[in-house]
């Protein structure tokens, strides 16, 4: 763990602010906790890489000091597992949204997790295309209303963190960005995993997704994910009902005996090597 | 070399492979697809022997995808597909030539549209190499014409992308891919190979682009020191994203520019038996060898034919084409497609006709059916 104080304007490409965020956006939050994070875990600068998609929270990489590449669109996982294979020694972290992690980038969602590359996932997930000014996405909750279900959304939403787990992640969890304290926590405990973990963070996009959906403030959309959050060890005590439109938050998944692909393929790799 | 030549027998498919490790090749990520599996296959097999990394993905976007991610961290990568696989590959070669990112794209040619002919041979993505991505760009695509061939222009295939940063397509195709044929393997010290080099300035000073003093700069491998942003937004040669007018033409300006101004050191063409001919047969690839044994046809018939075949089809040879339409007023052009590349050669014919041979039914254009097209245009 690194002894440095920590300092924001250490990490931040300040010469790229302002941000394109709009105010009130919950992405700054996320990546405070996650500048915090990587700090905490004392990694240099020249270790880190961070790849994106497309969509507000993509342009990350572009404000901050590491070795950074904003993608296309759903295939940042992609770009991450080739720089994974090819310089295992380097620290991989991938921001994409909802739609670009869940839908355009969902294959590569799951086969990232179920290869278990040892890379953290981490997606902003607002429940929208904010970007584009707020299509229905597929974490959108049913009922909602988008510029695209203008007469509510009838799809059923991606729970994140399960399709995570199912496909084979072995550390899973769940935050928001109200929490942002825990947030730095959990984005601790997601980039110190050996294997691929994904973080789920819920956050507003108020302008896209809260306007439509009577939550126009970023205070009304922070509230929202105050109230339904549940943490993951209370909800075992907390009726069906009750948790109905609610979401879990916490460390909802950990394994830590599942081979992982790099040190499986270098290791298979000795195995074979022509002396 | 002369004295002790290694010569083997071997498929067009494996010899782009050996090319590749030739070359330097130390990355491979791909999807099967028929007809270009064997290089997925073959590389399976080699790369993890000596150390370098083999990756079948999830799909063909994914496998460029990887390709680009491990080239951005300083490694010599190759793709290799066909057809369908190649048109979802778009994407990713647009965001290649972007970046400037250097990777090798082989794209071993069969019948299309969508499925096409997958066991079946054709030379209709001609086009698609240069235009099947959205935006304005230059790209450098190599037609090999033999399974030796293919392993030397598999090598100038990478230095050449090493050395203008930027994707190069090997366009083969299912004939050349699968066929048997005599290689002489070149030793390792005859060959010259382009390494990916660090910039020769310190992370303080590395901008990652330059459009603007002529010159290439080199790509830093990430993970060395030298951070920095990649976009594909338009940037500006620090690397972050940019609207400001005069950045954006620059960017433009540079991404064709940089390949075009080169013209002379990327173009590699052949000339057969030009200097006394009638009827200029312009064929390329797998065809050009029919087209060989059809101009000796016609010689022995006493038709003065003889043949241009480009190896560099991108960016094409138009000043060569140009000259030669000077002095040859009949130019034969022959492809296993529609009609692509004769698009280029009447651009550039100077007042001399230009004549299509153009079969697309999945079988090679045979020598007899060149040679009937030869003696019908030499009585026009």
């Amino acid at each position: 763990m690194i002894k440095t104080k920590f300092d924001y304007d250490y990490y931040l490409r300040k010469n790229t602010l302002p941000h394109i965020w709009c105010p009130g956006c919950g992405d700054g939050i996320i990546l405070k906790a996650l500048l915090r994070a990587i700090h905490k875990c004392g990694y240099s600068k020249d270790e880190v890489v961070i790849t994106s998609g497309i969509g507000c929270a993509s342009r990350l990489p572009g404000y901050v000091d590491f070795n950074t590449i904003h993608t296309t669109h759903g295939r940042a996982l992609t770009f991450a597992i080739g720089i994974k294979m090819y310089k295992p020694k380097l620290k991989v972290i991938t921001i994409s949204g909802d739609g670009d992690a869940l839908a355009i980038g969902g294959n590569h969602f799951i086969h990232a997790a179920r290869r278990n590359i040892d890379m953290t996932l981490i997606v902003f997930n607002n429940y929208t295309y904010g970007m584009t000014g707020g299509q229905y996405s597929p974490t959108q909750p049913l009922d909602s209303y988008s510029t695209t279900t203008p007469f509510g959304n009838i799809e059923s939403p991606f729970d994140v963190c399960n399709l995570a787990q199912a496909a084979g992640a072995t550390w899973v969890g769940r935050s928001t960005s109200y929490h942002a304290v825990q947030l730095e926590k959990f984005m601790v405990n997601a980039l110190t995993h050996t294997g691929f973990s994904v973080l789920d963070v819920i956050t507003n996009c108020h302008i896209s997704y809260g306007r439509r959906n009577k939550m126009k403030s970023p205070v009304d959309m922070i509230k929202y994910q105050k109230e339904k959050a549940v943490a993951a060890r209370s909800a075992e005590n907390i009726s069906a009902e009750e948790l109905a439109g609610r979401f879990k938050t916490g460390v909802l998944f950990e394994k830590t005996d599942k081979p992982e692909y790099s040190s499986e393929y270098y290791k298979k790799m000795e195995s074979i090597k022509t002396k | 070399m002369a004295m002790n030549k290694n010569i083997k027998l071997m498929q067009g498919n494996e010899a782009v492979a050996e090319g590749a490790l030739i070359a330097g090749c130390d990355f491979f990520a791909g999807y099967p697809i028929t007809p270009s599996t064997e290089i997925a296959e073959i590389l399976s097999n080699k790369l993890p022997k000596i150390g370098r990394v083999f990756l079948q993905m999830e799909d063909e976007i994914a496998a460029l995808g990887a390709v680009l991610g491990a080239a951005l961290c300083g490694a010599k990568a190759i793709t290799a597909s066909s057809g369908p696989g190649i048109s979802l590959k778009q994407e990713h070669i647009g965001y290649a030539s972007m970046c400037e990112i250097p990777c090798v794209i082989v794209n071993v040619m069969r019948g299309g549209p969508s499925t096409g002919l997958p066991t079946l041979s054709a030379q209709s993505d001609i086009m698609q190499a240069k235009w099947g991505v959205h935006g304005d760009h230059a790209i450098i695509a190599i037609v090999p014409s033999s399974v030796n061939e293919s392993l030397y222009e598999t090598i100038r295939a990478f230095n050449l992308a090493v050395k203008y940063r930027t994707p190069v397509i090997i366009l083969t195709d299912e004939i050349i891919g699968h066929m048997r044929e005599k290689v002489v393997i070149p030793d390792k010290n005859d060959v010259d190979i382009i390494d990916v080099k660090l910039p020769d300035v310190p992370p303080e000073k590395y901008n990652p682009y330059n459009f603007t003093s002529g010159k290439v700069t080199p790509l830093a491998p990430m993970g060395e020191g030298y951070r920095y942003h990649v976009t594909g937004l338009i940037h500006g040669e620090t690397g972050f994203p940019s609207q400001k007018i005069d950045v954006i033409q620059n960017a433009e300006n540079w991404l064709i520019d940089k390949i075009y101004k080169n013209i002379k050191d990327i173009e590699k063409f052949e000339e057969f038996q030009t200097e006394d001919a009638d009827i200029l047969i312009v064929a390329y690839g797998s065809t050009s060898r029919s087209a060989r044994q059809a101009i000796t046809m016609a010689r022995a018939a006493g038709i003065k034919a003889g043949m241009f075949r480009p190896i560099t089809i991108w960016p094409f040879p138009d000043e060569q084409v140009s000259n030669l339409s000077k002095k040859i007023k009949k130019i034969l052009v022959v492809e296993m497609n529609m009609g692509q590349v004769i698009l280029e050669v009447q651009r550039n014919a100077c007042g001399a006709n230009v004549y299509g041979l153009n079969i697309a039914n999945g079988e090679p254009i045979t020598p007899d059916q060149i040679y009937a097209k030869i003696k019908e245009v030499s009585q026009l």
